[in-house]
């Protein structure tokens, strides 16, 4: 059983399909890219898969459990978490902090429990601080620990937007175009950062624009074109599909015939 | 059934002052995406010209002429001193509101400084006297108010439709970005719209003053609460819905007037908001905007 | 590090010490034989501490700006006040009915943040402030409608009645404001408060961490709305006489003006919000003309070069991690090192 099956999604805004019948599948521990030209849907992937916009028709299944259509809080629930293209971090919290609003729902206490400050209150806190320190150690934060996330310079950011995705406890890491906005040194940083992630047991499928990145680390790779896959598989497969590269360069039937004459 | 139409014809009067003043609202939300909260000051600021005027012994056209100039120049100060440094700073949106809410203080309370917070005496100037008409007897003053409004806000219209200048406002409501880029100047846009939005409620003002022939600083109050909720019902940024929310407005407000209590009718545009908001926040108008992540 | 980091430090090094110092001030306060009219600044003071702290719940930490806590705050006043004036209930039950009262209405006008955001929340708050008033003002058989309520009894405690002479009102509000205050601080340190500005900062981010971003809306305004519930029920007997004109908008506005002025998003900013707009037209009588123009210009003035508020700035203080966890880090080697 695939960890997640995206069974003939689609969805349309007004006359646009901006998904048309995609089926993606990533099986535990690999890590699955999604690649396509700017404005092929891919993103559009990501939030119906969070939640944010409902299918108009197709499944989605996760761990065997049917997910399309859940609130985004549920998805988070069954386990996956997600980065965004435009970092969104609680810029004026702390870096803890930021990784503690990721373990919002790992605590058991209810409202009345943090008022009066019961027994389950203060061990809830405590584990989970304890656990939001030793993650920051683990993706190299914990310097930051205090700082505000505003604070942090842009690598460090997308880090902690990781860590926070982590700290929900989820299995299926989304990544929306990690790489963006990086320097060579820093993407290569992130990359052996991402596959790290893949050694201690997470499942990763991400958006990436960054070539070497994808190439580097996908285990499979999905491309996206116009709402509809056009090619899938490992990636030295995609990179030589003809569909692909004509989506990713355009017109290349013109090019060759300009090449002829 | 007299008395039916005679509210029916009282609502539809003052739906279009409400319509008038809704217009305000909806220039600067369609531009900015702000709620001008001191749009109401503006329209007491408005009435308080035009009584000043009068007592000057401008007369009574005269007398709206001036306060029009005048309190479309304050729509004009309020943008350039409090407004326009903040979208400078690109400063969060609540930011703005909340400018908006502090110069209505201001405006309101400085008026209550310079002409004392008691309702003053407006002369009763577009009184034509009552005529009757099957039966049923109507003040002229309703139909003076009524179309005064209509070819104001039928000239709007015009403007915002049919002009170049109309064109640039609508292409800036669009995407002020790239307006910017097509060689419109933004700035003066922004400009043009609080003139229009104070004159147009410098207008009302004068109007409504005339109607009860009384004016007083928080006059602006309630009526901009009901004008913005005509704005909202017709789907804030959208003139036709500034106008026909207006009308709704005015028309329901008077009808709840006679069948529930008059004491209950101002409440009525804030149900008429809160049931808008709740169950079609984009007016009747609007379109709805598509979350982005 | 900067004059106001260093200031922090020293504070919060000695945070003890001055707490105490504050505390035993405040409680000293009528000892020093000052006249009833600055006991009875005092007091309004407090209340309005109350009824910034409530709005910074919802305002300040939660994001959503509400114009309508002066509704609340009338709820809180009329709810205890028809109580003991109609059904002879003691102060202290009237009081608890009131916060629950208000709680309930907060209830209600937070399920709107269900489907609106930012300036049309904002609006049907203001609506709602309205809406009371207009409640209170028609339904004549209950709330006495414009004529309002005369002779409302001071609260009593073991039979002796807490007025201003014994200072027992101003020992009430001290009371009443520590306790607001302590709730506020416990629950803005803890998984709710950090999901209240979380949803503040980015909401969508916060619905993809899994917080229920709709029920902690709308639990910031029961909140908000119990405690300006509570600020009102001590406020009807303090004056002794309430009518729906004693809530205008004002109110509300006044509230935003003594937040904003402070800082919203922090408790410090509150108490000197409150204080600073309520001796301010007392100092300067010449300027009562004048005053809600003042409040005007603050809000303009603020917004344009000081938005955070006065005392609004981010702690430069380490987060605090508490002493047992700081031992069990400092073992495992994994203390975060301080800024």
């Amino acid at each position: 059983m695939p960890l997640l099956h995206i069974k003939d999604i689609s969805l349309s805004f007004g006359g646009l399909k901006a998904v048309d019948s995609v089926n993606i599948r990533v099986d535990e521990g690999e890590i699955v890219s999604l690649i396509g030209p700017n404005g092929a849907g891919k993103t559009t992937v990501f939030n119906i898969l969070t939640g944010i916009y409902t299918v108009d028709s197709g499944e989605i299944f996760f761990e065997g459990n049917a997910i399309q259509n859940k609130i985004p809080q549920d998805i988070v629930e069954a386990g996956i978490a997600r980065t965004f293209q435009n970092i969104r971090l609680f810029r004026n919290m702390r870096v803890i902090e930021n990784v503690l609003i990721g373990s919002h729902i790992r605590e058991p206490y209810n409202f009345f429990q943090a008022v009066f400050r019961t027994r389950r209150f203060r061990d809830s806190e405590r584990e989970n601080t304890l656990k939001a320190v030793r993650l920051l150690r683990e993706v190299g934060l914990l310097a930051r620990t205090h700082d505000y996330a505003a604070n942090l310079p842009y690598g460090e950011q997308r880090k902690l937007e990781i860590a926070r995705a982590l700290a929900t406890g989820a299995k299926l890491i989304l990544l929306d175009e990690p790489a963006a906005g990086m320097n060579p040194q820093e993407s290569e940083e992130l990359l052996r950062f991402i596959l790290s992630l893949r050694g201690r047991g997470y499942t990763i499928l991400m958006i990436e624009h960054d070539m070497s990145v994808v190439m580097n680390i996908s285990d499979r790779i999905y491309v996206l074109d116009y709402g509809k896959l056009i090619s899938e598989g490992l990636p030295r497969q995609v990179a030589n599909d003809p569909k692909v590269i004509e989506a990713y360069l355009g017109g290349v039937p013109d090019a060759a015939e300009n090449n002829r004459a | 059934m007299a008395i039916f139409i005679q509210q029916l014809c009282n609502g539809l009067a003052l739906g279009l002052v409400y319509a008038l003043v809704a217009v305000g609202y909806s220039l600067v939300f369609g531009i900015l995406r702000l709620i001008n909260f001191s749009h109401g000051a503006v329209y007491a600021f408005g009435a308080h010209a035009a009584f000043f005027f009068v007592g000057l012994n401008f007369g009574p056209v005269p007398a709206i002429i001036a306060a029009l100039v005048i309190t479309g120049l304050l729509g004009v100060v309020i943008d350039k001193t409090a407004l326009a440094p903040l979208r400078k700073k690109r400063s969060v949106p609540i930011a703005a509101l909340v400018t908006t809410l502090g110069i209505s203080n201001i405006i309101q309370n400085l008026l209550v400084v310079k002409f004392g917070s008691q309702r003053k005496p407006f002369p009763d100037f577009f009184n034509l006297g009552a005529f009757t008409l099957g039966g049923i007897q109507f003040s002229s003053r309703q139909f003076v108010m009524f179309g005064v409004s209509l070819v104001l806000l039928l000239l709007l219209l015009l403007v915002v439709n049919k002009t170049k200048i109309g064109l640039a406002m609508r292409a800036t409501a669009q995407n002020a970005k790239a307006a910017s880029l097509m060689g419109i100047n933004v700035n003066s846009i922004i400009t043009l719209t609080f003139l229009m939005g104070g004159a147009s409620a410098a207008i009302a003002g004068g109007m409504v003053g005339g109607y009860y022939q009384v004016v007083y600083p928080g006059m602006g109050f309630m009526i901009g609460l009901k004008a913005f909720a005509a704005s909202v019902l017709g789907g804030i940024g959208s003139l036709p819905g500034a106008l026909v929310g207006g009308l709704l407005v005015g028309v329901i407000e008077s009808i709840a007037a006679l069948y529930i209590g008059s004491n209950y009718r101002d409440s009525m545009a804030f149900i008429i908001l809160i049931v808008v908001l709740i169950v079609r926040p984009a007016g009747l108008f609007g379109k709805n905007e598509v979350v982005k992540v | 590090m900067d004059i106001t980091g260093r200031l922090e430090r020293f504070f919060s090094q000695r945070r003890i010490f001055f707490f105490a110092v504050v505390i035993a001030l405040l409680a000293a306060l009528p000892a020093f034989g000052f006249s009833r009219y600055i006991m009875r600044i005092c007091i309004v003071i407090s209340i309005y501490s109350m009824l910034t702290l409530a709005l910074n719940l919802v305002a300040g930490y939660t994001g959503q700006l509400s114009m309508g806590n002066g509704g609340f705050y009338a709820i809180g006043a009329y709810t205890a006040t028809l109580l003991m004036i109609n059904a002879g209930l003691s102060f202290w039950s009237s009081l608890v009915v009131a916060a629950a009262f208000a709680g309930i209405s907060g209830f209600l006008l937070g399920l709107p943040t269900l489907r609106l955001k930012g300036s049309y929340l904002t609006i049907v708050t203001l609506g709602f402030g309205e809406i009371v008033r207009m409640i209170l003002m028609n339904w004549d058989t209950v709330t006495n409608g414009t004529l309002g309520v005369r002779n409302i009894p001071l609260p009593s405690l073991f039979g002796v009645s807490l007025s201003f002479t014994n200072h027992g009102l101003y020992y009430l509000a001290l009371v009443l404001t520590a306790l607001v205050s302590v709730f506020c601080a416990l629950v803005i340190n803890s998984k709710v408060g950090r999901a209240f500005i979380a949803i503040r900062e980015d909401e969508i981010a916060a619905q993809m961490m899994g917080i229920k971003t709709v029920r902690y809306k709308v639990l910031a305004f029961v909140l908000s709305a119990t405690i300006s519930g509570i600020a009102g029920a001590f406020y009807a007997p303090m004056v002794g006489y309430i009518d729906p004109n004693s809530f205008t908008f004002d109110i509300s506005s006044q509230i935003i003006s003594m937040a904003i002025l402070g800082g919203l998003g922090t408790m410090r900013g509150m108490y000197f919000g409150a204080a600073a707009l309520i001796v301010f037209p007392e100092v300067s009588r010449f300027l009562m003309d004048y005053r809600f123009v003042i409040y005007g210009l603050i809000l303009v003035l603020m917004m344009r070069f000081r938005p955070q508020g006065l005392l609004g700035w981010r702690t430069r203080l380490p987060y605090r991690f508490g002493k047992v966890l700081e031992r069990q880090l400092a073992a495992e080697g994994s203390l975060p090192p301080l800024l």
